[in-house]
């Protein structure tokens, strides 16, 4: 080989081919097998809780808004989780009490959430 | 590994924690006693930062000495102080909510931080822990247009500086190869000359932390954020936030970049000027208060610089002195705009003060005893605060500098006797102002008498503001 580099990313071609080949196999097969009844609903674009295509400026729900930051929150602990997980026999008592400290502080924050009636949509 | 030097921050964030937890479980509104408590853990604070050892802790992230000590229980007691600024004024208003005194908590929580960080890390995290809850606090009367946008303004702004900090810091970190202060300071000893990138690093880091201060030329959002904000709010921003900016300005130039004072001085000479004029010449067309005030925050800004900019030991103390009256000057007078009621609505004009030296002799007494001493007339405390970093300045040949300086102020005299000849010669409208609830006239009365009688004990706190200062030039 006279470029190694592009030959590193000879997996990632590979990839790329059996995804698409996935995608489109699914996609073509739903095409060629089902029977098709469309309607406006199923042939519009999935946006969940939202009309796809609409004004920008159109007011929103906060409450959309709110459950994102949630999400959000609780989604970024679980990526300290992973690498603290892994690491944990290097890091000892001192990385483990860290992490409950860590986890406290947030159990707090979702002590708070739920009494003021964060969580519920109605 | 020494963790309980640390023990001020951790108990007061162990009691925010609580005390959040407490207030959230019953069901009526608990802004009261909340707010009682969280003054309890503030003062609890300030007793365990009077009783720390010092030393470098946390892997040398946190450092504490007599600087840190002092600036802390400045920063406590503005805090508790700004906080019962809101008791009444929050009530009256519906804005009784439970997380008010929280937040000024854990924004506390971060002013100490601040002032103890001994690396860039922790700059960061003192910053933003400061920042968070100010940018909430600004948007706290969140039915308000005003406040919702002075909110949104600082939000949008004060990302704009945490930016420019965490770009800086990591010029300085690529350049320097690490971000410990004590490690940053040794490497700029030994080496000769200083490379350009620890330069630009370096400006990037003053102005995040100028725009912190509200230092010209990054105080643009100064007075729509203050105007905006409900009073008390204001009142809080102005005092205990600078204090601690300004106290993480000085560790940071006077520690790490001690060596480089050449590079960093002249940017600090510029600023200090420019806002001195600014202060002083933007603040003369105010006919709002809180706007006017927030000029005269600007121009006082620029006063305390004037101590950093001299890069001395009587410089620093005279910057440590200035901040510490302008602390006590500033939340008197809020104290009074506080209080400023006309048929149980909330006014802020100038005009609004009209007559008060008839109707509610002891609150105008007290306000003229604060425009007084903002404008430096003797024998009030912020003259004492002016004169020292003065005399630092002649002492160490920057004339320009001072003679800028009392030019400025004679300029600032203006607007500060202008109020006062509002309150005494001007006719009262048809309904007075209300008389202040006693909350106020306490907080009104305590930092009035300690600008009455700084010139009777000066010696305490200069002596302690001199231990300080050499504490942090070593």
């Amino acid at each position: 080989m006279t470029q190694p580099l592009l030959a590193d990313y000879f997996p990632i071609l590979v990839f790329l081919a059996i995804a698409g080949g996935i995608a489109l196999a699914m996609v073509g097969g739903s095409l060629l097998l089902a029977r098709q009844k469309p309607d406006p609903e199923k042939l519009s674009a999935y946006e969940c809780g939202f009309e796809p295509f609409d004004d920008t400026r159109r007011r929103f729900d906060v409450r959309f808004y709110l459950v994102a930051i949630l999400f959000i929150i609780f989604d970024l602990e679980v990526a300290f989780l992973f690498p603290w997980a892994v690491a944990l026999g290097d890091i000892g008592w001192f990385g483990f009490w860290s992490m409950m400290a860590f986890l406290g502080v947030l159990t707090i924050g979702f002590i708070y959430e739920w009494r003021k009636g964060a969580l519920d949509w109605e | 590994m020494a963790w309980t030097l640390a023990l001020p921050e951790l108990v007061l964030a162990l009691c925010g924690l609580a005390i959040l937890l407490i207030g959230v479980l019953p069901k009526r509104d608990t802004f009261f006693p909340m707010a009682m408590a969280v003054t309890g853990s503030l003062l609890l604070a300030a007793v365990l930062v009077l009783g720390q050892q010092e030393g470098v802790a946390l892997n040398g992230l946190y450092v504490a000495d007599s600087f840190s000590s002092f600036m802390k229980v400045l920063a406590l007691i503005g805090a508790a102080l700004g906080l019962l600024l809101a008791l009444d004024y929050n009530t009256r208003e519906r804005l009784n909510r439970f997380e008010y005194p929280v937040l000024v908590l854990f924004a506390t929580l971060g002013m100490m931080v601040m002032i103890s960080a001994n690396d860039l890390m922790s700059v960061y995290l003192g910053l933003e822990l400061l920042s968070l809850p100010l940018y909430v606090m600004a948007a706290f009367d969140r039915d308000a247009g005003r406040s919702a946008e002075a909110g949104l303004k600082y939000f949008v702004l004060g990302a704009l500086a945490s930016g420019l900090l965490l770009y800086g810091a990591s010029l300085v970190y690529g350049f320097a190869g690490t971000t410990n202060f004590d490690r940053l300071a040794a490497a700029f000893a030994a080496q000769e000359g200083v490379s350009p990138g620890v330069v630009v690093g370096l400006v990037f880091v003053m102005a995040g932390l100028a725009f912190k201060i509200s230092a010209v030329p990054f105080h643009m959002w100064t007075p729509d954020v203050y105007e905006g904000a409900p009073t008390p709010v204001t009142a809080f921003f102005a005092a205990a936030p600078k204090v601690a900016a300004l106290a993480l300005l000085a560790r940071v130039l006077l520690g790490p970049f001690a060596d480089l004072a050449a590079q960093w001085q002249q940017v600090v000479v510029l600023i200090s000027i420019a806002s001195m004029l600014l202060g002083a010449f933007a603040a003369i067309g105010q006919r709002n208060l809180k706007r006017l005030m927030a000029y005269s925050s600007i121009g006082h800004v620029g006063y305390a610089l004037m101590g950093l900019a001299v890069v001395s030991d009587v410089g620093l103390r005279g910057l440590i002195v200035y901040i510490a009256i302008y602390v006590f000057m500033n939340i008197g007078a809020f104290a009074v705009l506080v209080a400023m009621r006309r048929s149980g609505r909330a006014v802020e004009q100038v005009e609004d003060l009209a007559g008060l030296g008839r109707t509610d002799p002891a609150m105008a007494l007290w306000m003229a005893v604060f425009m007084f001493s903002m404008a430096g007339i003797p024998p009030l405390a912020g003259f004492f605060g002016k004169l020292y970093v003065f005399l630092a300045a002649v002492q160490g040949g920057y004339w320009t500098l001072a003679v800028i300086g009392v030019l400025t102020s004679v300029v600032a005299a203006y607007y500060y006797l202008r109020i006062v000849k509002v309150m005494y010669f001007d006719q009262p409208p048809e309904a007075a102002l209300e008389r202040a609830p006693p909350s106020l006239s306490v907080v009104m009365a305590t930092t009035g008498l300690f600008n009455l009688a700084f010139c009777l004990f000066p010696a305490p706190m200069l002596a302690a503001a001199g231990i300080a200062a050499a504490a942090l030039l070593g």
